[in-house]
């Protein structure tokens, strides 16, 4: 599913204009070590973090993610929002915390096929 | 590529956490314009991007140079920072010596160098007290 469809059918805002909207999301990953992250989410993942600091967009670029999704409405830095346009990778925002948002995407997905593991 | 070899170096701040893996991301950049198979430039990044960071966090940044010929990405991160008195320990997942501050951020999870040593084909650390580290990473091109 792409990124433009997840956001709305979540009711999330995008805080990065049209950066990546058409990235695909296959599956979804929460973790706030930028290690574990970068080893250990997949390709295509939307990554839930409450971290808002620019070196999320360097993780998300080295993991692959498809976008960073930030939880219980935590305002982002604008310095991280510009460098996530200029890289690519859309930063969702809402006011679900981390578990609400893994049980809506994973109905989202599984509703639609994207993730093949539900 | 036949005896072609990419170097590139990078200097790694260390008063600015904001562009700690600026580095590994224009590392990355490269190899795929290279065309280098997803997962190899996958292992390569991830390994850069710790030594990276640990340079950062550890000791007030550092250098990268990174060479490329068509067997082999070799990445020589090296600072001269305090040094690791014990390799052993340090190379154990979760110990970490990152002050709160780091920890705060995300990082300091003692996560770093079994990263490096899990994603890199041979991974080489020459370190002295006092004096500094260099942190030599390998990622064979072929199996």
């Amino acid at each position: 599913m792409k990124v433009a469809e997840f956001a709305s059918k979540l009711n999330m805002r995008i805080l990065t204009g049209e950066t990546g909207l058409d990235r695909e999301i296959r599956g979804v990953y929460t973790c706030d070590l930028l290690s574990w992250v970068i080893s250990h989410a997949r390709k295509d993942d939307a990554w839930i973090t409450v971290h808002t600091n620019l070196n999320i967009v360097a993780v998300a670029l080295l993991a692959e993610i498809s976008c960073i999704i930030i939880p219980e409405d935590i305002s982002v830095e604008e310095a991280t929002l510009k460098r996530a346009c200029q890289e690519g990778i859309p930063i969702l925002s809402t006011g679900m915390n981390a578990f609400e948002i893994c049980c809506r995407a994973g109905e989202l997905l599984k509703s639609t096929g994207s993730n093949l593991a539900l | 590529m036949g005896d072609n070899v990419i170097k590139l170096d990078y200097v790694i701040p260390g008063d600015d956490f904001s562009v700690a893996g600026e580095a590994s991301s224009n590392v990355k950049k490269v190899l795929n314009q290279l065309g280098i198979p997803p997962f190899i430039v996958k292992k390569a990044t991830i390994s850069m991007y710790e030594a990276e960071i640990n340079s950062v966090i550890h000791a007030g940044g550092g250098n990268a140079h990174v060479e490329i010929d068509n067997e082999k990405i070799v990445v020589e991160i090296t600072d001269q920072g305090p040094g690791i008195p014990d390799i052993e320990l340090a190379m154990q997942e979760g110990y970490s010596t990152a002050p709160d501050e780091i920890r705060e951020l995300g990082f300091g999870a003692g996560m770093g160098l079994p990263n490096i040593k899990r994603y890199s084909d041979e991974l080489e650390i020459n370190t002295e007290v006092g004096k500094g580290t260099t942190v030599r990473i390998t990622i064979r091109l072929k199996a």
